[in-house]
């Protein structure tokens, strides 16, 4: 071992040094984190808006082009241009002809080491998930990171029936995760093993999410009709 | 042609540098004092992200940033934190630069930061990086904990980058996502999987073990 040079240590044992020092410190850890967080913040976002266009054209094969549209208050869709809203958005793609190739949807919830955020495709049509895609995870690598890399689990997504009953008002059955080789039905999720709870929660999201936008999109499908 | 007056410059430059205490503070991270093959410090990330090369090295290269930076501040400020708080400070300022490393690594790879996962986070918590700034810079001058920063950093990277190597090879097939071995080579998943970050480690450990015992005995 090395060795080391013994310098004399602030052992004064008032309040002011400490409250001092913390104070210090802290405001300079605060200035750092800020500089920082400003300083990348526009690339951030950037490669983000980046991620996001190619996770649309994973889900929805086949599209070449992409729109951006907010739920409106009238439960309907209008197109936005304004780069800023983040709110209630889903996204239309289109293929060569212009034809929509379906409608991606973004949905959250509570994975096992924080929030998972995923985008679906969704193909009114087929009336049937078409694709799948993790935008954010923190799930452990190896393990719960599987619901991104098991080809077995991304086969759910290949066509998740996602079916509206005769009224289109709801679902004939809510998407819901079952164990691993328990998968019955074309609307149930066959989870991982060794990704438990990673994947009942992508089944658990999706089911919830699938329920809200499934039958607002298909109701209003002429609202994605067109590219232009 | 062989110049002896260079030669014999050459000798001395090198023979002092060998036995210059600043080299030393570098050198012991690499091997002797090595964080993981011989502390076996920092095991979360180290079993954990090994899974391949490339997170191997990320993630190696996150923490001897963390590292290097927080031992500039701990040694810097050394005088002006009192004893009594002086863990609450170094882990306010060991969290401060994971921030900035996590911001960081988002505005390089949005890929790459989800790969890492909750593994950058927790680097807060890597007890190499505490005990460096509690052992080594709150006692030592800025020049010395900077080398010893670098020494353990570049320690790290090295066990994480031999550990995440063997991982993905024998477990994917490849060396940084690039395939190079014969398409009929049947991956072994475990060694992807945590058990096989254990066995890999005791490979590794063992490979030390009988390095270190040789030389000593010579």
């Amino acid at each position: 071992m090395t060795e080391t040079q013994t310098i004399p240590q602030n052992t004064n044992t008032s309040i002011m040094p400490m409250l001092r020092a913390m104070v210090g410190i802290g405001v300079l850890c605060a200035l750092l984190i800020v500089l920082t967080f400003e300083g990348t913040l526009p690339r951030i976002e950037r490669l983000k808006a980046e991620a996001l266009e190619k996770a649309i054209f994973r889900v929805l094969p086949g599209t070449v082009a992409t729109k951006t549209f907010q739920l409106d208050q009238n439960n309907g869709f209008t197109a936005v241009y304004d780069k800023g809203r983040t709110e209630s958005l889903v996204f239309a793609g289109y293929d060569q002809e212009g034809q929509l190739t379906g409608v991606a949807v973004e949905a959250s919830g509570q994975g096992y080491a924080d929030v998972l955020r995923i985008l679906y495709g969704y193909h009114p049509g087929k009336q049937s998930i078409i694709g799948y895609y993790v935008l954010e995870s923190k799930e452990t690598p190896g393990l719960g990171d599987r619901i991104e890399k098991d080809a077995d689990f991304l086969a759910n997504f290949e066509a998740l029936d996602v079916s509206l009953t005769d009224d289109f008002s709801e679902l004939n059955n809510v998407v819901v995760p079952v164990k691993h080789g328990n998968k019955e039905h074309p609307w149930q999720i066959d989870g991982v093993t060794g990704a438990t709870i990673s994947s009942r929660a992508i089944g658990n999201i999706l089911g919830a999410s699938t329920q809200y936008w499934v039958p607002l999109i298909y109701d209003n499908q002429q609202d994605f009709s067109s590219e232009d | 042609m062989n110049n002896p007056i260079s030669d014999v410059h050459k000798k001395d430059f090198f023979s002092s540098l060998k036995n210059s205490p600043s080299t030393d503070e570098f050198i012991k991270g690499l091997w002797k004092e090595n964080p993981v093959f011989v502390q076996v410090m920092g095991m979360c990330p180290v079993l954990a992200v090994s899974n391949t090369a490339e997170n191997a090295l990320a993630m190696g290269l996150a923490t001897a940033f963390v590292l290097l930076m927080s031992n500039l501040l701990v040694s810097s400020l050394r005088n002006f934190i009192p004893k009594q708080v002086r863990i609450a400070c170094y882990v306010l300022i060991i969290a401060t630069f994971v921030t900035i490393t996590d911001y960081a690594i988002q505005a390089i790879s949005v890929e790459l930061h989800k790969s890492l996962g909750a593994f950058i986070y927790l680097i807060v918590v890597n007890c190499l990086i505490l005990s460096r700034a509690e052992a080594f810079a709150s006692k030592n001058t800025i020049g010395k904990s900077m080398l010893d920063a670098l020494g353990m950093g570049v320690g790290f990277i090295f066990a994480l980058f031999c550990l995440g190597a063997v991982r993905e090879v024998l477990g994917s097939g490849s060396f940084f996502g690039f395939s190079f071995l014969p398409n009929d080579f049947q991956a072994w998943i475990l060694m992807i999987l945590p058990a096989g970050g254990f066995f890999t480690l005791a490979g590794w450990l063992l490979f030390f073990n009988v390095i270190n015992e040789r030389r000593s005995e010579v």
